[in-house]
Formats: structure tokens, sequence, C-alpha cells
């Protein structure tokens, strides 16, 4: 078994002496995880970083094998090493990808939008929070629990559309709300289109997503917590 | 050919230690045993008194064989000075340097978002607390150059934030003997912001 992709690394640790474990977001095989010979060297220690683009081949005996991955630097983001707000915001992609995705599934259409979120957070580009934030909601949209943004849970209304449904992960007016309002997480009107984003709605955001991220999904995945990487962004972000 | 249980147990051990593998570690317990005098009888008792006195030192996280390393305890290293590794292999690193002449503060390792470990487990607040109360007037983030290392060292940076103490953190670039071809993107980006009035 064989093949070629291109992908992020996720993550990598030791394995044994000389090589190392490595996890990679690829373009067609999904989260994958797999043995770099000589992966503790110091020739690949900058190219097994959280964040490198990377050109790989893995090849196993049988598919269910770990196998063994060669790989070539693409693209480095080291320089994202300087910037406190864009390393956690490196860290958050990586450590929420590698926490929710099934390893060997495929997310094309997630792939495409992750690799220039870390183009745009490795060159530190103003405005990336915006982008991760409509990352963490294509994310739970690939998961399976995606918002629906576009009308009224209760009304069909398009109006005046201010609180998301904890339950269906649907939009709610405040007609609709009517006495329920307070039991339903607030909608930034920034997310609707609404004008341009300001800090307080990019923490309300996120404060959404991660709703659904920490109820939805990490009952799924074992009631694990979500990963403090997320919490350290957002806490830097609330400031 | 089986040694023996006793010396096959010794091997095993010693196959176990790193850079060490069955092969070397059988010639490694030979060799041992034909010098057993000179060498093997000394080595054992030198382990065993490491063995039980070893211990981590209680104000910086060094290896010593008392309660506060030699380092600690060294008057000429109170500089004011304190440099913040991540574990004893780069205090040890930093030492063979003999460029550093404060003391050090050893975390045991860096925050990892995916191995759970957080500020409470690396001592961070007792790093904090130490910067506190020894009035120091340099802290020197001498952390790995990886994505862990550097997030690690800005949380520090963070959490020192309101002590007073000046933080400074090792440069990043071009090694000695180092050649601009085989360097990667990453180390010639920061070795160009880096750069330096020549």
């Amino acid at each position: 078994m064989d093949w070629q992709d291109h992908g992020t690394i996720l993550s990598s640790r030791p394995h044994g002496e000389t090589s190392a474990i490595v996890e990679v977001f690829t373009a067609w095989h999904g989260r994958h995880l797999g043995v770099v010979r000589g992966g503790a060297s110091r020739k690949l220690a900058a190219v097994l970083q959280p964040g490198s683009h990377v050109a790989l081949s893995w090849r196993a005996r049988l598919e269910d094998h770990l196998g063994a991955i060669t790989l070539e630097p693409l693209k480095s983001r080291a320089g994202v090493l300087s910037d406190r707000r864009a390393l956690l915001g490196l860290n958050s992609v990586c450590a929420l990808a590698s926490f929710t995705l099934a390893e060997r599934e495929p997310h094309a259409a997630l792939y495409a939008a992750t690799e220039p979120l870390f183009d745009v957070i490795g060159a530190a580009h103003p405005g990336w929070e915006v982008d991760y934030l409509h990352w963490e909601m294509m994310l739970l949209d690939e998961l399976g629990f995606g918002l629906d943004l576009s009308r009224c849970a209760v009304t069909g209304s398009r109006e005046d559309l201010a609180f998301v449904s904890p339950k269906t992960g649907r939009a709610v007016s405040r007609e609709g709300a009517g006495d329920w309002a307070p039991r339903l997480l607030p909608l930034p009107p920034a997310l609707l289109g609404q004008g341009p984003i300001t800090a307080m709605e990019l923490v309300q955001g996120l404060a959404l997503t991660g709703y659904f991220l920490e109820n939805r999904i990490a009952p799924e995945l074992g009631q694990r917590p979500l990963p403090a990487a997320r919490a350290r962004l957002i806490d830097m972000l609330s400031r | 050919m089986s040694a023996g249980d006793e010396i096959e147990a010794l091997i095993a051990l010693m196959a176990r230690l790193p850079g060490l593998g069955p092969r070397s570690a059988r010639r490694a317990v030979l060799h041992l045993i034909r010098k057993r005098g000179a060498l093997m009888a000394p080595l054992a008792a030198a382990m065993a008194h490491v063995a039980e006195t070893v211990r981590e030192c209680a104000r910086c996280g060094n290896i010593a064989t008392g309660d506060i390393c030699e380092i600690c305890t060294d008057p000429k290293r109170a500089t004011g000075e304190l440099c913040v590794v991540e574990d004893v292999a780069d205090l040890w690193a930093m030492e063979r340097g003999q460029a550093f002449k404060g003391r050090y503060h050893v975390l045991g390792g860096t925050l990892s978002a995916l191995d759970a470990v957080g500020p409470e487990e690396l001592g961070i607040p007792r790093l904090v607390a130490r910067v506190r109360d020894e009035g120091l007037g340099e802290v020197i983030l001498a952390l790995n150059a990886t994505v862990e290392g550097q997030t690690t060292a800005h949380y520090i940076a963070e959490a020192l934030e309101g002590t007073g103490v000046s933080i400074t953190s090792l440069a990043q670039g071009v090694p000695i003997g180092g050649e601009l071809d085989y360097l990667d993107d990453g180390t010639i980006q920061a070795a160009l912001r880096a750069r330096k009035a020549f």
C-alpha cells in the first residue's frame, strides 16, 4: 500500500531514539499518522514542526498498519514563532483538527479552507482571527453540527436574527425567541454579514462555536475536554 | 548463547539505555566483566550512591544530590539573572557553553495541548513566585525554537508581566558553521528578522 499527498503537520512525537510519529492533515487522506524514520534528527526537526506544509509519501504492507511516511518540506510557517497571538492561533487549529477529525477520513473541503488559514496565521496577517472563527464554523459543519443561520427556526423570518438555539444550532429571531431569549446563545450580527466584526463579536462567535464543540462534539469523542490551546487563544482574544 | 540468568538480566537492563541495543549492551557488559575491578565495581558503587541521593533541587528543578543544587548555593552565581530552560539536558548544554554565569530554572517540559501539559504541571506559578521573591533583574527564556517551546516562552513572558523583571530570549538564526544553502526557510526568516548592524 502506498500513496502520495500533501498536507500540514499537526503534531509530532518521538518514537524510539531516532524516529518520530507524525500526525498530518492531508488533502485527500484526512488526518493521517505514520512513522518518520530519522524524524528525531536535527535535519528534520524544522520540517516536523506543527504548521509546516509538506509533500508526503505513505507506505505500509497492509492498509491498517501505521505505515512509514517520507516527507519533503513545501512551506515553513516558522515565522509564527515570534508572534504570540498568531502562535496561539496556529496551536488552536492544529489541536482542534487533531482533537475532532477522525483518523483517515478525508475532509477535502475543510482542508481547502485550512491551508489558507494556516497561511494567514503564518504570516500574522491582520484579521486572521475572523478567518479562524469561520474555520471553526466550517469544522462544525464538516462534523455534522453545522449552524443554520439562514432563517429563524420559529417564525421562518430572515429578519432580526439575534440568537442561536443551543439544541438545534438554528438561528432564532428576537420575535421568535420571546421569553426563551435568556436560554438562547447570542448571535453576533457580523456572522450574518452585517458589517465588520468587532472584538466583542469575535469572542461571542467563538463562545457560540465553543458551545457546540464542547456540548456536541466532545461527548461523541469520549467526554474529553476541548484542547487547552483553544482556551488560551480565546483568553488572549478576550483581553 | 546464554551467559547465565543474572548476566542476561544485566544485558537486558543495559539494552534499555539510550544509544544501546541488545548487541551493544552485550558488548558493554562483557567489557565491564573483563574490567570488573577497575570499572564495574566503582561504577556499581557510584550508581548505587547516586540512586540513593539524587533528587530534584527544591529551588530550580535541576538534579542534585542534596536538597539544593550546587548552582543555587554558589554565591558567585547570584547575578540577578535567571535562565529558564525546558530540561536538565538544556541546563547542561548552557553550562557547557560557559557563557552564562547566573542561575537557572528548569521547567521539566513545555506546554502541550495534545499531551494536556498545562502551566500548573510545569510549575510556572512557582517560577513567577521565585522571580518576585528573589528580586531578579533579568529572566532569559532559553527555550527550544519549536512551536511548543515558543508557546511556553510567550506564556511565561505574559505571566511575568507586572513583576518588573526584564525578559529576554535567546536569538534565533544562522548557527556557527551554518551554510545558508542548507538552512530551512524558517531559520532564514528568523535570522533576517533578527539582523543587526555590522
